[in-house]
């Protein structure tokens, strides 16, 4: 990826140059076809390079000759500009902006230092300790470092300051531009009652509601009567789901809305909600808008967003699936409309909720950022949106108007998140060990020019870690976004079928399987698609747990002795060959005995497996080496003697430390296998991560009794107070310590209170007892499993805990 | 090799600096001349090529079903009644005690294979051998109690003690897995009293202690009465709680001797030990548990333990295979072949430089490597003469001066007979031959590939020459001459023609290597295909660094008298 990315700036730097600046000027002058066929041969060596830069924006830029584009009063980019971001978002924009010539600089906090994004950048500044609020939400750091380094421009990517009206604001009186929309604009959407009344005044449909100000709860029955039933009630100033809620029927409104404003008061400070008519097969359709400041707005086309979970996307596509054209005319009319009634510039998504059973629209809100998902825009207009909002931001026009917007193919971007699908999707935390993504096609949307009559399948991998990178602590959870396009939406599902196979994630659950599960689905292949997708068919997109197939056990086994091999052997045939047979003749039992090795290995489903090994030399005759007879007896909870499978001569290599090859019942099988070591595990206990085929699967290998029984041991040694020990559940941030040592507490009185992946974890007292130790401090970020506080536990508790 | 190079290119500094440098530094290139490389003039398409392989293959097929059922060990119902106690089979803990995926050179594993009228007893019920702890060879001796309970016959003694002289021969520290009721009472008169009886065991632990050859025991199980001196006798040792137990009298003699009544935990368990009498030194939780523990003793042995020497040239294979020894020596010993295809097939790269070709050409001398070691090999083509046997002698004193060790491939009917070969000094040209085997100071190692008849037995460093392992094929033969010649000089002698049949058939399974190795009169039957990697093994042993500086003197080694000679006494227990 980096080195794709290399040449495509460097690719860019080779034009700017490569262009003479005649040819600039021939455009300008230039209002016709036939004078720019004309002038073809003379720029003829330079549309080669440009064919090979993906620049869009330039490819169309010779496509459009015709349209009275003002060249000449097109204003400079800027030089500089500051990434007020991190992760994919951040890296995102760095890619464009060095395409573009534009220096960049990165902010980041102290746990991100080694981030990709600093990586990238020209320039880096930290801003602070890892918590959002002390780094990358705090406006007057910002601010500095665009002085201290001279940005002209902050691109706020989205989430954190990307709809902070305030930091627009303070950006502008510092005149620094912000790259986005004006500061009324984002205060206009931000409120979901008033960007509705502006709404019904500019024409654009909005579900009907009750937006008033008049919150008793009286008054608000009676207009959830008048809306009729279902209906649902919504904070004002809410999101994410929270401060929402759906009511069936008027005996269970006041109760439900009493919970609505409750939540919304402590999640928003605010607890003013609003009442709408609640549509029971809702679609999620959201329209890209663009707009610049002498009031051109286009749509980019819709995407579609239905399929969510926890109120949150995990996968989009462009265009939706089964709009006619004239739905799409009017849907992108509309969100033009609703754009231009709050002079809005840059880039927006109009977010609509779509009736399926009555091909209705309704506007829902507007967001006023460069959204995720928006490369699935990019790819079937073949744009760069960020490049527009730089052109937009640096006071030029739209480069395309609404008639030249091209609509190729379909295209899809699946996020790939760390989180637990199986857990109600509750997101994880933990280090990257092993992060392997499908190869891309292409850095940024391949021009759709080129794609005029033929689309060829291109991945694209919006990736803002490496490995080694920690996930999910302090921000968003969200590990990558993996972008398809294709000729349609059958294409391009099984281009994202086959790159999901191949996305490899080691540390940290994620929802792979689960998007894979999703792809695969008859009704999402069907583009049966509804914001209640998920929920509704939950038990086929998360089927129980199966049991690995006897071959991957038996990979994971072929591995263990591989590598176990691999480090007794001399590496180098050359200079370690003088070895005595002793390290040389490997497995080799002379006089009887055969060399057999069990493994234990305990699989997710909860079943145990017994693998025994026997190792022999194969004859030289047919290539000498070892071979191995591998018997797998498994047994499940259910049945006490399972399967037991045998393979028999299998031969086996590893292709690379994670790679085996291994031919076993006559086929050549390839894995990747990910060895995974516990921090506070017993010796010789071992999470082995397999990926093969379709297959991705955990097993964990088994301890020795005698190593676990040692572990829980130690693990009471290293305590400070055996079972008063109190360790911290995941990588965390102390919030609170709200005990001192020699203070009594009670069971279940809370100790500590830690915030990991943007949740507040309380930590109680297990015991009744007196505190000996407090072993961290609030602001500390601590390890998994790292003890925060030891508890002595009361002397006559102990005797009858016993 | 960079090293060397420079060196080589000024040959005085070599000299004077080879001796200085460790041999592990030192990577020479092969510098034989083409020409030494042996051809091959079999050819396997021929019936009597193919009519000695079958044979070989029989006898090989014979041999790897008795191992099969030897390495059963006492049987399916001993074993379920260990596992059931949640013991690990004597076999299962050799493996996790061995370096996984490391070799293992068993020891006589057919011995007292049909010795004991009326009893099954798999390998003596003792599994002994080289492998490698914690990357270190070292001898393991593994009491197989589901074999009488582990307990000691005669020739689970004497299979005990060759495990411990191996040890005491090449520097090897010694792993004792222990779970064995002692001395097999109705055999007491051949195993208790005499000077290689059960006492020696114990002897040579001191001995071998004070030489600087680590001692250890784990107690697996019971260890009773004279059984109680291994784990005593150790320089550390390892008991699994509620499972090893080490007294020199069991409950019921102690109830018969004092009156006391007391049960065996209390009476020589692991929490008793290790906490109270100091007997043990680790107390484990479990079978697994006190061998990592083991492991973890043998990784902290430091110089105690010695080291492995890496050989000084590249290993090469050989480049015939090995497969076709079947077919070149067959089963029949009348059958004559020529020992340089076996030769061919057993050393690096086939490559053999011959020494006196042409002269007393019914033996075969010339250097080899085998993986990478040097050797120089004596190897039998025939009859004895009076030049074979001068031969010999002077390549013997050849490979003396360049401290290079041998290997003898055996198949040897004897020395010449009649006058010819009398009146030319057969008996002292014979002796010239014996004498420089038995006196030589270099390792020797052989293997009889054929027969091994009469004073050649001798002079090709039979077990009586004391080489550091003697291997025999299967279809080896070893007696004071062979069985024809045998029923012919008992007719002579004898006038019962009955008994002459008898006796031929008598002295014909006297003589063959299965009978020979269930005597220990060897180390092992080896398969005829493994006879160059056992071979580098043994080599390897021998050129094995020394743990000890002490070790060096050559007395140490010998061990005709001991006398102290100033080494102390080993490691004793507190």
């Amino acid at each position: 990826m980096i080195s794709s990315r290399t040449s495509a700036t460097a690719g860019a730097r080779v034009i700017s140059r490569a262009i003479p600046r005649s040819n600039v000027v021939r455009f300008s002058t230039t209002s016709s076809h036939r004078v720019f066929n004309a002038c073809q041969p003379a720029a003829g060596s330079s549309r080669k390079l440009l064919k090979n830069l993906e620049s869009p924006l330039r490819v169309r830029g010779f496509a459009t000759t015709s349209e009275p584009l003002d060249f000449p009063a097109r204003k400079p980019h800027f030089d500089k500009i500051l990434i007020a971001n991190r992760g994919e978002i951040a890296c995102r924009v760095i890619r464009t902006a060095k395409r573009l010539g534009i220096r960049t600089v990165a902010v980041y906090s102290e746990v991100d230092a080694d981030s990709l994004h600093v990586k990238m950048a020209d320039e880096a500044f930290c801003i602070g300790p890892a918590q959002s609020s002390e780094s990358y939400l705090r406006i007057d750091k910002i601010i500095e470092v665009c002085h201290r380094s001279g940005a002209q421009a902050v691109h706020p990517g989205y989430g954190f300051l990307s709809e902070n009206a305030n930091f627009a604001e303070q950006l502008d009186k510092e005149g620094i531009t912000f790259i986005g929309p004006p500061a009324s604009a984002i205060t206009s959407m931000g409120s979901k009652s008033e960007s509705k009344t502006i709404m019904t005044n500019a024409g654009v449909p909005c579900i009907p509601g009750y937006h008033g100000t008049n919150q008793d709860p009286e008054h608000l029955l009676s207009e959830a009567q008048k809306i009729g039933f279902p209906v649902l009630i919504k904070a004002v100033h809410g999101g994410g789901g929270k401060g929402m809620r759906t009511v069936h029927s008027p005996s269970s409104f006041l109760d439900a809305l009493e919970s609505a404003q409750r939540e919304a008061l402590k999640g928003f400070g605010n607890a003013t909600v609003l009442v709408e008519k609640f549509i029971e097969r809702p679609r999620h359709v959201e329209v890209q808008v663009f707009a610049d400041s002498a009031g051109n707005t286009v749509s980019l086309w819709e995407r579609d967003c239905s399929v969510q979970r926890r109120n949150q996307k995990i996968i989009e596509e462009a265009p939706a699936p089964g709009l006619s054209s004239e739905l799409r005319t009017d849907l992108g009319a509309k969100a033009a409309a609703a754009a231009k009634a709050v002079n809005y510039v840059g880039a927006g998504t109009v977010e609509f909720i779509f009736d399926i059973d009555t091909d209705m629209f309704f506007f829902m809100e507007m967001n006023t950022r460069l959204q995720v998902e928006h490369p699935v825009t990019e790819m079937i207009t073949g744009l760069d949106l960020v490049e527009w909002q730089l052109e937009v931001a640096a006071g030029n026009s739209l480069p395309l108007s609404q008639s030249e917007i091209p609509m190729v193919g379909h295209a899809f971007e699946a996020r790939i998140y760390a989180e637990n699908p199986r857990n109600d999707f509750l997101p994880d935390s933990g280090r990257l060990l092993h992060l392997a993504a499908p190869t891309p096609t292409h850095v940024f949307a391949p021009p759709a020019a080129a794609a005029s009559r033929y689309v060829a399948p291109a991945i694209r991998v919006e990736q803002g870690f490496g490995a080694g990178a920690q996930i999910g602590v302090f921000y968003d959870p969200m590990i990558a976004k993996l972008v398809v396009h294709g000729a349609d939406r059958t294409e391009a599902l099984r281009t994202l079928r086959a790159a999901l196979e191949e996305y490899q994630v080691v540390g940290v659950t994620t929802n792979i399987p689960f998007l894979r599960a999703l792809a695969s689905h008859p009704a999402f292949i069907a583009a049966r698609v509804e914001t209640g997708f998920i929920p509704k068919y939950r038990d086929q997109l998360l089927p129980p747990l199966t049991e690995p197939p006897p071959e991957l056990l038996a990979q994971a086994a072929l591995f263990l002795i591989l590598r176990d091999l691999q480090q007794q052997l001399p590496s180098t045939p050359g200079a370690g060959a003088t070895t005595t047979p002793w390290t040389r003749l490997a497995a080799r039992r002379f006089g009887g005995d055969v060399h057999t090795r069990t493994f234990s290995l305990e699989t997710e489903a909860g079943s145990t497996a017994s693998l025994t090994i026997l190792t022999h030399p194969r004859p030289a005759a047919n290539g000498g080496g070892l071979i191995y007879d591998i018997t797998v007896q498994q047994s499940t909870n259910t049945t006490s003697t399972g399967a037991t499978t045998e393979f028999r001569d299998v031969s086996a290599t590893l292709l690379s430390p994670t790679v085996l090859s291994a031919t076993l019942a006559g086929a050549l099988k390839r894995a990747t296998i990910v060895p995974q070591t516990q921090v506070h595990g017993a010796a010789g206990a071992e999470r082995l991560h397999i990926f093969s085929g379709a297959h991705a699967v955990t097993v964990l290998l088994r301890p020795p009794a005698w190593a676990a029984a040692e572990e829980a041991l130690s693990a009471d040694a290293r305590s400070v107070a055996g079972r008063g020990a109190l360790r911290a559940p995941m990588p965390s941030l102390v919030v609170e310590v709200r005990v001192a040592v020699g203070e009594r507490v009670e069971k279940g009185q809370v100790v500590v209170v830690l915030e990991s992946m943007k949740t507040e974890t309380v930590l109680r007292a297990p015991v009744d007892g007196i505190v000996k130790a407090v072993g961290c401090a609030k602001g500390e970020m601590v390890e998994e499993g790292k003890e925060l506080v030891g508890i002595e536990e009361n002397e006559e508790n102990q005797g009858s805990g016993n | 090799m960079y090293y060397s190079q420079v060196l080589l290119r000024q040959p005085g500094l070599w000299t004077c600096l080879s001796k200085r440098l460790p041999p592990l530094t030192v990577h020479r290139t092969r510098s034989y001349h083409a020409a030494s490389i042996l051809p091959s003039l079999v050819s396997p398409s021929s019936p009597d090529f193919q009519a000695r392989a079958k044979a070989m293959d029989q006898v090989v097929a014979d041999l790897d079903e008795k191992l099969a059922a030897a390495r059963e060990g006492g049987g399916t119902k001993a074993a379920e009644r260990m596992r059931s106690k949640g013991k690990k089979l004597p076999r299962e803990r050799l493996a996790l005690l061995l370096d996984p995926h490391s070799p293992f050179l068993e020891l006589s594993p057919l011995a007292a294979h049909e010795v004991y009228p009326g009893e099954f007893l798999p390998g003596a019920g003792i599994i002994t051998g080289i492998g490698r702890i914690s990357g270190r060879e070292c001898v393991v001796v593994v009491n197989d109690a589901t074999v009488k309970g582990g307990s000691y016959y005669p020739l689970t003694v004497k299979k005990h003690l060759r495990a411990q002289e191996i040890a005491r021969e090449h520097g090897l520290p010694c792993v004792y897995v222990v779970e064995s009721g002692g001395a097999a009472l109705p055999h007491q008169a051949n195993v208790f009293p005499d000077k290689e009886h059960f006492g020696r065991i114990f002897y040579n632990m001191a001995q071998m202690s004070a030489l600087g050859i680590p001692q250890i025991a784990i107690v697996h199980g019971i260890s009773v009465a004279g059984g109680a001196y291994v784990p005593a006798m150790a320089d550390e040792n390892i008991i699994v709680r509620e499972q090893g137990r080490i007294f020199l009298a069991g409950p019921p003699l102690v109830k018969a001797a004092t009156g006391e009544d007391v049960d065996e935990e209390t009476l020589g368990g692991g929490l008793m030990h290790s906490s109270e009498s100091g007997v043990t030194d680790h107390l484990a939780r479990d079978d697994e548990h006190a061998i990592a523990i083991a492991r973890g003793i043998v990784s902290d042995l430091g110089y105690a333990g010695g080291r492995e020497v890496a050989p000084s040239v590249v290993p090469e294979d050989p480049l015939y295979s090995a497969a076709e020894l079947h077919g070149i020596v067959g089963t029949d010993l009348r059958q004559q072949f020529d020992i340089r295809e076996v030769i061919a097939r057993v050393v690096d790269g086939s490559r053999f430089r011959e020494f006196k070709k042409e002269y007393g050409q019914t033996i075969v001398t010339g250097f080899a490597h085998v993986h990478g070691f040097p050797v120089g090999i004596i190897a039998n083509n025939g009859i004895l003469f009076s030049p074979s046997a001068l031969k010999a002698t002077h390549f013997i004193q050849l490979c003396s001066q360049r401290q290079i060790p041998l290997l003898f491939l055996v198949n040897v009917t004897g020395y010449m007979v009649g006058s010819k070969a009398e009146k030319g000094g057969i008996a002292k040209d014979g002796a010239k031959m014996v004498r420089a085997v038995a006196c030589v100071d270099v390792p020797k190692l052989t293997v009889i590939v054929g027969g091994s008849f009469g004073a050649g037995n001798y002079g090709m460093a039979g077990r009586a020459y004391s080489p550091r392992f003697l291997w025999m094929w299967p279809n080896a033969k070893v007696s004071v001459m062979g069985s024809g010649q045998l029923s012919q000089v008992m007719q002579s002698v004898s006038r019962d023609p009955s008994q002459h049949a008898s006796l031929k058939a008598e002295i014909e399974a006297q003589s063959s290597s299965l009978f020979a190795t269930a005597r220990l009169w060897d180390d092992g039957i080896i398969k005829p295909t493994e006879t160059r990697d056992v071979v580098g093994l043994g080599l390897a042993l021998a050129a094995r660094q020394r743990g000890c500086t002490r070790l060096s003197h050559p007395s140490g080694l010998s061990g005709v008298t001991w006398d102290g000679e100033g080494r102390g006494f080993g490691v004793y227990r507190m």
